[in-house]
């Protein structure tokens, strides 16, 4: 009987992310006195697999066949659960990122086992195993209680501590049985950008509204960010409008995001924004209006002309660096 | 080519969510119900693609897990230009209750590609999509941004890390979708909501399957600090501020 946790890579690499959910499947290992497998599809590094075992993994596994290239979800399913009914796995841990939405729903339904997605911290009891997870767009957390025999959590970015727990395990290459008819995805194109950190990554993120005014004003709001080693990121409005990329949008139809300091210039913050970012850590609020509902959800404030205030920001940064 | 688009009803986002006896359940009173967001810029998608002479899709459906008490919802649905919709008449328990007795419906039919939007704004599970595709032992494409219809294949673009892929996956299939699949939802015109009523719900009773999860109460998250405010002629106070008291730079 096991805890199993998919940790994906990245062209072989692992991330903050990853290292989050080791630390996490971990603490469940040991709720549940049982013993942590980690794993992962596609061929990777023995010194990158062997990071997974600083966190708490008692077996490491790198799960390999041509067929898994591509990303199919039904084919990845299909292996998971696989692999879950050989190691007798009673919880199988992802991550609620875009993998881990597209797998864990149809692994769910292989292993008839009940899915919590979005948790963000422990579970509060294993007898019956309950466990709370985001809800209402973050307006509220739901106790979900898994009556299933297996259980599936996808957790939460940003939500757990890293936790070291050196095991020394030592990881396997496993070469798995793929039934090809079974891996029907093909790319035709791909358009990517190397380089730019993730906006769901960042730890620090500093995003405009509406407030701003124009396109052209986005340069202060760039530096701060670049000076703070975090990423931008904007409002519906701003993205609609074309003055910021799509993907930079941040909010309820947009990406949802949790880093520890979220800095909101120019945005008034409507639900529909808060419910994106309100598993934040901190949220600081710079805006003109002293009613914007913004300062409802900040804990720090300035009112004032984003446009004065932010070149004062980049200053007092760049005086701290010093 | 025969489209289908799951929808479900969710409190209009900018309710107020409160809380009966003890956080046990949500207050429904005063609570006006909605078509979940994702879904209805599903349909909208889905009804772009038919509305084109040149995509080959014939009809747009949409399916629906409720009482008879979501009946407006689905004329919300018909009303906006869906043709006909499945009714499966159930009081949804969780997702995989919800996704086994939408494929089971779904099943009895028959259709090219079903759209489902990646969560509900109400309870974010993000899992009935994928369930549905499961049960149906059929491809699923999740983070769907885009829907085209090339010589009659669908070409799907996905979010991934970073960017997007263009891909392709036979049908049927199942769409997962997400921001970017269409940008306004569709309003219902008036001669819409007049047909609407006159347009077929087929209603299937539900079949007996498990519901494997339960909701043991609710939580208000902690209540945020009440906010500082640094005088705008001061701003470097903000950064000291976050330095040495919030401690996240």
């Amino acid at each position: 009987m096991s805890v199993l946790v998919f940790t994906e890579n990245w062209d072989g690499k692992f991330k903050k992310l990853s290292y989050e959910l080791v630390s996490y499947a971990s603490a469940i290992a040991g709720m549940m006195n049982m013993k942590l497998t980690a794993f992962t599809i596609g061929r990777t590094g023995e010194e990158e697999l062997k990071e997974l075992g600083r966190y708490g993994a008692d077996r490491i596994l790198s799960l390999v066949n041509p067929a898994l290239e591509v990303m199919d979800n039904r084919a990845w399913a299909k292996v998971i659960a696989d692999l879950a009914e050989k190691e007798g796995s009673k919880v199988v841990v992802f991550s609620n990122n875009m993998t881990g939405k597209a797998l864990a729903p149809r692994v769910s339904v292989r292993l008839k086992a009940g899915i919590a997605s979005g948790v963000s911290r422990l579970p509060v009891s294993t007898q019956p195993f309950t466990v709370y997870k985001r809800a209402y767009s973050g307006n509220a957390f739901a106790g979900v209680v898994i009556k299933s025999e297996i259980k599936i959590l996808t957790l939460a970015q940003n939500s757990y501590e890293i936790i070291e727990k050196p095991t020394g395990a030592i990881p396997e290459t496993v070469e798995v049985e793929v039934d090809p008819s079974l891996a029907v995805t093909t790319i035709t194109e791909t358009q990517k950008q190397t380089g730019k950190m993730l906006l769901t990554d960042a730890e620090i993120v500093v995003s405009g509204g509406r407030g701003m005014k124009s396109a052209d004003n986005w340069a202060p709001l760039v530096e701060l960010a670049s000076l703070l080693n975090g990423a931008t990121a904007c409002s519906r409005p701003v993205s609609d409008e074309g003055w910021r990329p799509h993907e930079e949008h941040t909010g309820q139809t947009g990406k949802i995001i949790a880093p520890n300091l979220y800095i909101a210039v120019g945005i008034s913050g409507a639900t529909q924004h808060l419910a994106g970012v309100s598993s934040s850590k901190y949220i600081v609020a710079i805006n003109n209006d002293k009613d914007a509902p913004i300062f409802e959800a900040a804990q720090y404030g300035i009112v004032g002309d984003a446009m004065k205030v932010l070149p004062k920001l980049v200053e007092a940064v760049k005086t701290l660096k010093k | 080519m025969k489209i289908l688009v799951c929808i479900s009803n969710v409190p209009d986002t900018t309710t107020r969510i409160k809380f009966l006896e003890g956080n046990a359940s949500i207050d429904t009173s005063g609570i006006q119900w909605v078509i979940n967001p994702w879904d209805e810029l599903s349909l909208t998608r889905a009804l772009e693609l038919r509305d084109d002479p040149g995509s080959g899709v014939k009809t747009v459906t949409v399916a629906h897990a409720g009482p008879a008490s979501s009946e407006p919802t689905i004329r919300k649905a018909l009303a906006i230009g869906a043709d006909d919709a499945i009714r499966v008449n159930c009081e949804p328990a969780d997702a995989f209750f919800t996704a086994s007795q939408l494929a089971a419906a779904i099943s009895k039919e028959g259709f090219d590609i079903i759209i489902c939007g990646i969560e509900s704004s109400d309870f974010n599970g993000s899992a009935v999509g994928g369930m549905i595709s499961e049960f149906l032992g059929i491809p699923s494409v999740s983070s769907v941004s885009g829907l085209s219809i090339e010589n009659g294949v669908p070409v799907f673009t996905r979010e991934i890390d970073g960017g997007r892929e263009s891909l392709k996956v036979p049908v049927p299939c199942v769409a997962i979708v997400q921001k970017g699949i269409a940008k306004e939802p569709r309003i219902a015109s008036m001669r819409g909501i007049m047909a609407a009523r006159t347009k077929p719900v087929r209603v299937y009773e539900a079949v007996d399957t498990d519901c494997l999860t339960e909701i043991a109460g609710f939580e208000k998250p902690a209540p945020r600090a009440e906010c500082k405010y640094i005088d705008p002629d001061d701003p470097a106070r903000l950064i000291e501020l976050l330095q040495n008291e919030a401690r996240v730079i």
